[in-house]
């Protein structure tokens, strides 16, 4: 997995940060764990989605997790850039799945059944969800106050806004999970900046060991959490 | 034709899991020349499970990166004979491994060994209850092996894993705190119980209260340092939280890579061969005897293998494929009864009951060991009457924290929405305040249950994929819902907020979009009739006496534990017969 914007050098430094952690956080209480994402972060630069793709997708996904105090939106957590680097893997391109011919409808219980993979169905989905806003509401998603927003996304849910090619609850499906794995999986893969989804829920990550914490029954655990980066 | 054809061994192993592993084992150890072909790539405890990369949920689990590669193979799912079957596309309700270790090295530790009415379940039911107990159309039947004698390969088989536990009664005498309904034990297990964490503590303490037995689940990864009798070593397990889906960074987590082949790469007479994908057994002009193995290597060119032995130890189900394009045994055909491969195969039932607290709860589910927590029998097997209930088989009960990771989900109370500032909050505020647990029971084998060759799919090379035929029916269902509905009282013992449960209904049929369990069983039965098996209790095929096979696929029925102990079990009893018997006077070791 291609690591953004930090060099050998400073991950060898991570690395023994992170394996270090456990003893020093004692100490000093909190800061440790760092994320892959340290640093002023330039303006990310989608590498697969075109601009209009981009709005819609952005829009999307902070519906899907929503600023507030409770803790970071899906754009603060940048589930939008985890999203985009995932295109350019094997499993964007169905390359996990079997995907032979031919694709037979049937019922839901026997799991995805549709011939395309990520990459073509978030192209063709994000294209077939603006063209149904225009012509129901005259506006690109994007464009809809949230209220507006939410009744299309929960539309998609229950699979009755046609978006053209994919079925719309199979697109829900994939941008939900692709949404929660953004949030909530390692920072060296581009989202959950600085932890923070992990922080929301006392998740201590990559830590690994807490053979002195098994029996200290309900008992705050103090750590913060730590990349694998 | 083979591009290929090597030099004859004396043995050759389809697939390197940890039966594959443990049968490369026993005849290097009787002197024979032993070859294992493995079709995934060659892995170990370093680099592929190397901290901290290991402790990586996207790569893992959302992304198989130990599973099998679906886009090579798959298996085609119908829910009726009447029905078209369609592939399993994506990694949902089970995963099924592939490389070196199989899923030995991506399982999560549950060992258990078997309750000994399930090795009779036919015998058994009947004679407690009567012939009209059984359901028309279930078609369970008796193992052929009684406990007694697969009782010293389950001690041993718990001492080469490293198995932390503690026993109830030793050589008859109550020795501990262990299942109360387990038979006596020849030994105590190899090491003392994992501790128990806070979920587990409070399920133990409930169960209790309300009368049942609660005991700390038997597990493969270890509670302190140990060695077993190979001379392989581990380290205690720290609780870390990865283990179902990852190789265990710690030598903590019992797996052919830990437990066995360190003592292998000692020897000269066995060779382990990775990407070499096994597309066939091949037999002579008479059909009764193999002359070896055709497999495809690495660089794509088909290979012939011959071999005096060939054991068949690819993964449950991958047996009866093996079997039913080799021309093994007499496919199963639903519609007459007649035939054997393919026939009885099982899952298994899965309820969970989910009990949410005060956000001050603080379970820290993160913490937590795959085989770890605490386990009741009281509703297993035949521990209770069933006479007035009408239903065959039951449930283990376990509370298992495993390390809850959040992608996986997070569990939420009844009601919350799947997105938005709902969902955040809930998740929010339940992350470290739920407890729960699992009803894992057996799921029972039928007339119209079983596996054949696909007539759509291929695999990668050209060969008819698996398909299933498989559903849920109402014995499985009512013996769920009795179980988990008795279950409940533990859950409210407990004093939650509020209790979220997930059971079947009637009429539910089969999903494999969400995560369930991994243990199938069947296809190539073991038992003492060849007409309902496929093998004979010392899993010699009957129709080729120079193939055995071995894993869970000789299950004749569902049991209600986890396989793995079983299945390793039953691999030590038929290496000990192929030993002492087979290799002295090659034959069929028992009259057809």
């Amino acid at each position: 997995m291609k690591v953004i914007g930090i060099s050998p050098h400073r991950r060898n430094f991570l690395r023994k940060a992170v394996s270090a952690a456990p003893a020093v956080a004692l100490l000093a209480g909190a800061g440790v764990g760092v994320a892959a994402s340290v640093g002023p972060a330039e303006a990310y630069r989608p590498s697969y989605f075109n601009e209009s793709e981009w709005t819609t997708l952005k829009a999307l996904v902070e519906r899907l997790i929503p600023p507030n105090a409770d803790g970071p939106s899906a754009l603060e957590a940048g589930v939008h850039e985890f999203i985009d680097l995932q295109m350019n893997t094997p499993y964007a391109y169905g390359k996990l799945w079997f995907m032979q011919a031919p694709f037979v409808p049937s019922s839901p219980e026997f799991g995805y059944q549709f011939h395309m993979a990520p990459r073509d169905l978030y192209r063709s989905a994000l294209a077939g969800l603006n063209q149904a806003t225009q012509h129901k509401l005259g506006k690109v998603f994007s464009a809809l106050d949230a209220a507006q927003q939410d009744a299309i996304i929960g539309e998609l849910e229950k699979g009755t806004l046609a978006i053209g090619e994919v079925p719309p609850a199979t697109f829900f499906g994939q941008l939900l999970q692709n949404t929660r794995e953004g949030y909530f999986s390692d920072p060296v893969h581009g989202g959950n900046k600085d932890m923070a989804a992990w922080k929301m829920i006392n998740f201590p990550g990559a830590r690994g060991d807490y053979m002195d914490w098994v029996e200290q029954y309900g008992k705050h655990y103090p750590l913060p959490p730590a990349s694998i980066a | 034709m083979a591009d290929i054809t090597l030099k004859k061994v004396e043995v050759v192993i389809v697939g390197f899991g940890w039966t594959g592993a443990i049968m490369a084992k026993e005849l290097t150890e009787a002197g024979m020349e032993v070859l294992a072909l493995e079709r995934g790539e060659y892995r170990d405890t370093y680099p592929d499970g190397a901290y901290p990369k290991t402790l990586d949920e996207l790569t893992y689990i959302q992304r198989s990166k130990l599973f099998q590669d679906m886009s090579k193979s798959s298996f085609t799912f119908r829910h009726a004979v009447s029905g078209v079957a369609v592939p399993y596309r994506q990694i949902g309700a089970f995963k099924p491994g592939t490389g070196v270790g199989g899923a030995g090295l991506h399982w999560s530790g549950q060992h258990w060994r078997v309750l000994p009415e399930e090795l009779q379940l036919k015998t058994h039911y009947e004679k407690r209850y009567g012939k009209k107990f059984i359901p028309e159309g279930m078609t369970i039947q008796d193992f052929g092996v009684s406990y007694e004698e697969l009782e010293p390969h389950f001690d041993f088989v718990e001492k080469v894993f490293g198995t932390s536990g503690v026993a109830y009664k030793v050589k008859g005498e109550v020795v501990g705190a262990g299942n109360f309904f387990e038979p006596s034990r020849s030994d105590h297990y190899a090491l003392p119980p994992q501790k128990v964490p806070y979920t587990a503590h409070l399920f133990q303490k409930a169960a209790a209260e309300v009368g049942l037995h609660p005991f700390v689940a038997p597990s493969s990864n270890a509670s302190g340092p140990y060695t077993n009798p190979y001379g392989c070593q581990m380290g205690p397990c720290n609780f870390c939280g990865y283990c179902s889906g990852f190789a265990c960074y710690n030598y903590s987590k019992a797996s052919p890579q830990v437990n066995i082949m360190p003592a292998l790469r000692q020897v000269s007479n066995f060779e382990l061969r990775p990407n070499c994908n096994v597309l066939r057994i091949n037999l002579d002009g008479s059909g009764k005897k193999a002359t070896g193995v055709t497999y495809v290597n690495a660089d794509g060119k088909t290979v012939e293998q011959p071999a005096d032995l060939v054991i068949a130890s690819t993964f449950a189900y991958n047996n009866a494929h093996l079997f039913l394009v080799s021309g093994v045994g007499k496919p199963y055909d639903p519609v007459s009864g007649e035939g054997v491969v393919g026939r009885n195969i099982a899952y298994q039932t899965m309820s969970t009951v989910q009990m949410f607290f005060d956000p001050d709860k603080n379970t820290n589910p993160f913490i937590g060991s795959g085989g770890n927590g605490v386990a009741v029998d009281d509703y297993n097997g035949d521990n209770f009457d069933h006479g007035p209930l009408g239903f065959v088989g039951g449930s283990p009960a376990w509370c298992n924290p495993a390390g809850v990771k959040p992608i996986a989900g997070i569990p939420v109370p009844n009601g919350t929405p799947a997105w938005g500032a709902g969902w955040k909050k809930a998740v929010k505020d339940n992350y470290a305040n739920t407890v729960s647990f699992d009803v894992h029971g057996a799921n029972m084998v039928y007339r119209d249950c079983y596996v054949d060759l696909d007539p759509t799919y291929t695999d990668q090379f050209g060969q008819k994929l698996l398909r299933f035929t498989f559903d849920w029916k109402d014995n499985d269902i009512k013996m769920s819902r009795y179980v988990t509905d008795k279950m409940l009282a533990v859950a409210k013992a407990m004093d939650p907020k509020s209790i979220h449960v997930s059971v079947k209904n009637f009429g539910d049929h089969l999903d494999l979009r969400n995560y369930q369990t991994t243990h199938w069983a069947g296809g190539t039965a073991m038992g003492t009739d060849p007409r309902t098996s496929v093998l004979n209790r010392y899993l010699q095929s009957w129709d080729v006496h120079n193939v055995f096979a071995v894993g869970s696929s000789v299950f004749p029925v569902g049991i209600g534990y986890n396989p793995t102990g079983l299945a390793a079990a039953l691999t030590y009893w038929s290496a000990k017969a192929i030993r002492e018997q087979y290799l002295k006077d090659p034959r069929p070791l028992v009259a057809a």
